[in-house]
């Protein structure tokens, strides 16, 4: 086994343990090794992106795919490079809760886009549809990702796509919650981009648009 | 049988004359009398006159009180906010810091106004309805509720890491669960759904979950004075099956991602099971689709009894067509009658 994958199962046990202190020290030791932000930044999406499909395929809780990431936002925090240009700043990335004030979804997503070196602007939770828009226009976002936890607020997406295409924004909606996992074609409905069932998914789809790709 | 019957032989793992169909049925009311989802909930005879006319049109097998869970937050004093499609949801959580827990009471169940109103319906139904139909109460379990209350970032962090504070709130819920659970026993309901989401293993993992929510439902459980059944809306069920008929519920909501012959067997003789079509997805559905679903889930669940035919998560969305809800019944009629063929 290659050293990436002994620390990739090593992170993933001790995040599922919910150990804040074992992980810290993961971190170091991998990091120790040649100091270099990138491959910490690559071992942390991999295992966030490991926990999260172990919550989709049902072996293991949300609780635990939240800790982690808030576990490794805290923890990549001090191993970002001052004066960072990379690719991923440049694009504006905003992060919403749409007509609801269950704001977990959204900070799992957000916490995962931090370690993983992304600066998302946090647009907060209880937005109405007029409220993520004007935000979305004004602030000029490439990128907006849209948390929902009840139908009702998945289906206003549409809205909120439609007013951004009147307002002139080509910008990227990715969406996530409950109704968007229990219908799995309900992202398309309403007219989103693509459809971030967990936030190191979210993190790849991203990924994918600044090259130019599209969800499939 | 009346829908009495068809329900308590179900629950006691027998087969009746045809599976019990529990529409759950609460803001999806005011759709029936063409009222704003908040005009619906001001009034008690809005509820009871939606309930028995949907019972009649739907040969619905339950009444049910349910407002909508943030009824329990107005009780504490927080925020509700009404849409003009959805259920009722609670607003900003009501408890801003972890050190304000220590302050918080209990509501009596008498000096709240929304509580009132469900305490107010359930009487009248069971004056109207007697015993020929369950009439089935609600209550968020103290473990699930905090989600609500403090916010569920605040919530895990209370869970996993401050656990005097969690207790003290465990606590405050539970008293409050166990008075509004058996007042509106005393009202009339004849089963309480304890809701609690937070023991499914999609919410937390099984290993916290019987350190923490088995324990407090077990307790809290004991006292209430009626039958009980636990429904975890939408969460997957499997994994604490065993735990859930240990916690002294006669019934479980299971979800629509269990696989059904797996829960099925694990759960014979032990929990009757209520569930599990996909309510989210069944406004996509045409009438063949429901046939499909509604035939594939008797087939595979209804055998022996221990079942009644529901949605997983127990609540029908507004978005959902009568023609739907119509068509499961009539199948349910159809391909639902005992002994399964």
């Amino acid at each position: 086994m290659a050293a990436i994958d002994l620390a990739v199962e090593d992170l993933k046990t001790t995040l599922l343990q919910i150990n804040r202190i074992e992980a810290a020290k993961i971190f170091k030791n991998f990091y120790e090794k040649d100091k270099n932000f990138e491959m910490l930044e690559h071992l942390t999406i991999e295992v966030l992106e490991k926990i999260g499909d172990g919550w989709e395929n049902g072996q293991l809780s949300l609780s635990q795919v939240y800790m982690s990431g808030v576990i490794c936002e805290e923890l990549i925090e001090k191993y970002i490079p001052k004066n960072i240009v990379s690719d991923k700043n440049e694009l504006k990335i905003a992060i919403g809760v749409l007509q609801d004030h269950h704001s977990l979804g959204k900070r799992i997503v957000y916490s995962v886009l931090k370690a993983g070196g992304y600066d998302p602007v946090d647009f907060g939770q209880g937005l109405t549809v007029e409220e993520i828009v004007a935000r979305t226009l004004k602030e000029e976002i490439d990128i907006l990702l849209i948390s929902t936890l009840m139908l009702p607020s998945a289906l206003k997406v549409k809205k909120v796509v439609e007013r951004l295409r009147d307002g002139g924004s080509s910008a990227k909606v990715i969406v996530g919650g409950a109704p968007f996992r229990l219908d799995s074609n309900l992202w398309e409905k309403v007219n989103a981009d693509a459809d971030g069932k967990n936030g190191a998914k979210a993190s790849k789809i991203i990924e994918s648009f600044m090259k130019g790709g599209k969800q499939s | 049988m009346n829908s009495m019957e068809r329900v308590m032989t179900a629950i006691s793992h027998k087969e009746p004359d045809r599976v019990p169909v529990f529409h759950m049925f609460s803001h999806y009311g005011a759709k029936e009398l063409g009222l704003s989802i908040k005009e619906y909930f001001s009034k008690p005879d809005h509820v009871v006159k939606a309930q028995l006319d949907m019972r009649k049109k739907y040969s619905n097998d339950c009444l049910y009180t349910f407002f909508y869970a943030a009824v329990e937050i107005e009780a504490f004093g927080g925020e509700v906010m009404f849409t003009e499609d959805g259920p009722p949801n609670s607003g900003e959580p009501f408890i801003k810091s972890i050190g304000q827990i220590k302050n918080i009471k209990p509501p009596k169940i008498y000096d709240s106004n929304p509580l009132q109103k469900v305490l107010e319906v359930t009487r009248i139904l069971k004056k109207i309805i007697g015993d020929e139909v369950p009439i089935v109460g609600v209550v968020m379990s103290p473990f699930s509720l905090p989600v609500m209350q403090i916010g569920f970032e605040k919530y895990l962090e209370l869970i996993y890491f401050k656990k005097d504070e969690f207790k003290q709130l465990m606590k405050i819920n539970q008293e409050f669960c166990v008075s509004w659970a058996n007042a509106q026993l005393e009202a009339g309901a004849t089963a309480i759904c304890y809701f609690d989401p937070l023991a499914s293993p999609t919410i937390i993992e099984r290993a916290k979950y019987l350190e923490t929510g088995y324990k407090i439902a077990k307790k809290t459980l004991s006292q209430i004075k009626g039958a009980t059944a636990t429904h975890l809306a939408s969460g997957i069920a499997f994994p604490v099956v065993d735990d859930i008929a240990a916690t002294g519920s006669a019934v479980l909501g299971f979800s629509g991602e269990d696989n059904i012959e797996a829960i099925k067997e694990r759960a014979a003789k032990k929990i009757c099971l209520l569930g599990n079509l996909n309510g989210i997805d069944m406004i996509n559905w045409d009438k063949e689709k429901t046939r499909k679903e509604v035939k594939e889930l008797i087939q595979k669940a209804a055998r022996g009894g221990g079942f009644i035919l529901s949605d997983n998560h127990g609540e029908i969305p507004w978005q959902v067509s009568e023609d739907i809800l119509l068509e499961i019944t009539e199948t349910i009629k159809k391909h639902g009658t005992y002994p399964i063929n």
